[in-house]
């Protein structure tokens, strides 16, 4: 039972990294069509940046989880202004090989710069050591993780459904052309929801700095993940990023657990299953599919 | 208010209209009429700023508008009710209502006013707007605008594939709008609705303007019209 629980735990922990990310993802891709493929490069850079920060300045763990989403927010609108914005009014693919051109170039600059053995990172001594409830014995890290972007996804939320910002977001996602013949410069939105993107994808980056082995490479499967995530939950839809990313962490750590031979596997069956079901993942509208 | 010259508007190699010239007066409601395919829908889109591929000239209130950004339009007095309604199922009735922002204050029509005039999006006010019925779409479509104050509306066939007392609840809604000293541009195939509400009325076939009749002649020629609108 303990240890059906840690896995649990753990599931959620990892899977926390995939929602922050995927909800990152579905942002993009609702207001600007592209699929960033340079996400999982920016979580690297999120882990790397924290790293740095560190080592340099010695900015420690808390201050950290504000600075370096800042900083790849600034990244993401740089990115946005110099690069994506100028294939805008082209097929979204060209955009997508941007973005994949952007996270070879990104991973091997930090390989060149860091090598490719791991960053060390410290964890902060209130988050080490274990949580005991009863008779269970749980790392105070992960639960701290798993409650921390669970806060994060629900002020994402709020933001989407309670504020005017989230209703024109959610607007130039389903009718752009709509949108602005209403009267709202989707334009002017477009650069700050990337950049704000960008940010989710770094705050899923420094969660997992003390806890992952930070690498230029530490993004490359991840990015293959979060797009089943992302397929699970249905392109484009927030809550089902979120969901399907907390979903495949634990499939992910269950799969670990009970059929280590499998675990690399079980997370695609898990998305072959769900596209049969319903070709729009999860939360995904039928006529945007 | 509205003065069109020869506007031309392509999609790819094609020529959807072939140098429309139309004027619309301040406070006058104009109808266009036309078969399916007459270029009426492409009109509209040219003038809200969303057919990319236009030529010729579109003049609102002395400035033109061809050069101006879609999104600045509205601004300059337009409202437009798109022929599929354009409601959205990811915004709410109320969010569907306040999503543009009130661009003339003295027009615009407070949200109590809206509900007063259309009670059933009142009940409704927190439901998806796409969960809506065809015809309470369109008010909230049309109620959008109204809500906005804009100077000059365009219609795109509001009344179509709705119920009669629908037909009849919008067009009390026009009449009303008109008596403000609202100018309407409304596209309309039910020539009916069309001769009740319009002061005027502009017949449109391939893309180019064919008549132009005033109510007393529109209603003379109704009959013409029907076999000519194949109805
Ligand atoms: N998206 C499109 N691509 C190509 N041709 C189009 C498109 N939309 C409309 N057309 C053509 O433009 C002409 C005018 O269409 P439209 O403005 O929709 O007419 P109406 O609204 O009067 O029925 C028609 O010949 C139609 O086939
Ligand atoms: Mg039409």
């Amino acid at each position: 039972m303990n240890a059906f629980l840690l896995y649990t735990v753990q599931g959620l922990a990892a899977g926390s990294f995939y929602a922050l990310a995927a909800l990152g993802l579905a942002i993009i891709f609702g207001v600007l069509g592209v699929v960033n493929f340079a996400h999982g490069a920016c979580y690297m850079l999120g882990a790397v940046v924290a790293a740095v920060l560190l080592d340099v300045t010695g900015l420690t763990f808390w201050p950290a989880l504000v600075v370096v989403p800042v900083l790849l927010f600034l990244f993401g609108v740089v990115i946005e202004r110099l690069f994506v914005s100028r294939l805008a009014e082209l097929d979204p693919l060209y955009n997508f090989l941007l973005t994949f051109g952007l996270s070879l170039l990104l991973v091997d600059l930090i390989k060149r710069q860091y090598g490719v053995s791991g960053l060390p990172y410290t964890r902060p001594e209130v988050l080490s050591g274990q949580l005991s409830l009863g008779s269970f014995h749980l790392p105070t890290y992960q639960v701290f993780v798993f409650l921390f972007s669970l806060l994060v996804c629900a002020g994402v939320w709020l933001l989407m459904t309670r504020t005017r910002i989230g209703m024109i977001v959610r607007a130039s996602t389903e009718k752009s052309d709509l949108t602005r013949a209403l009267g709202v410069n989707v334009k002017a939105w477009v650069t700050p929801v990337f950049g704000f993107g960008i940010a989710l994808a770094g705050l899923a980056g420094v969660l997992a700095a003390p806890f992952r082995a930070i690498t230029a490479d530490m993004g490359s499967s991840f990015i293959i993940i979060l797009f089943a995530v992302v397929v699970i939950g249905g392109l484009g839809s927030i809550v089902g990023a979120v969901v399907a990313g907390f979903l495949v962490g634990l499939v992910e750590a269950y799969g670990q657990a009970y059929a280590p031979q499998l675990s690399q596997i079980v997370i695609f069956v898990l998305m072959a299953l769900v596209i049969l079901a319903r070709p729009a993942g999860l939360f995904g509208r039928e006529e945007n599919a | 208010m509205l003065e069109i010259r020869g506007l031309q508007a392509f999609y790819g190699e094609a020529q959807a209209l072939h140098g429309i010239d139309l004027t619309v007066r301040e406070g006058e409601v104009v109808t266009l009429v036309g078969r399916n395919g007459a270029g009426k829908t492409t009109l509209l889109r040219s003038i809200i700023g969303l057919h990319p591929d236009v030529r010729g000239s579109i003049m609102l209130n002395g400035s033109e508008l061809t050069t101006v950004p879609t999104h600045r339009r509205p601004g300059l007095g337009l409202g437009w009710v798109p022929d599929d309604r354009g409601i959205y199922a990811s915004l709410n009735v109320e969010e569907n209502l306040t999503l543009p922002t009130v661009t003339h204050p003295d027009s615009a029509w407070s949200l109590g006013q809206v509900y007063e005039a259309f009670p059933v999006l009142a009940d409704r006010r927190r439901a998806a707007g796409t969960t809506l019925s065809g015809g309470e779409q369109q008010m909230l479509a049309v109620a959008r605008v109204l809500r906005t104050g804009a100077r000059l509306l365009l219609l795109d066939e509001p009344s179509e594939g709705l119920a009669p007392v629908i037909v009849q609840q919008i067009r009390d809604i026009l009449l009303r709008v008109k008596e403000q000293g609202t100018t309407v541009l409304l596209v309309e195939q039910n020539v009916k609705f069309a001769s009740t509400v319009a002061d005027r009325h502009y017949v449109l076939a391939e893309g180019a303007v064919a008549a132009d009749l005033d109510k007393q002649e529109f209603t003379d020629r109704q009959d013409e019209l029907l076999t000519y609108l194949g109805m």
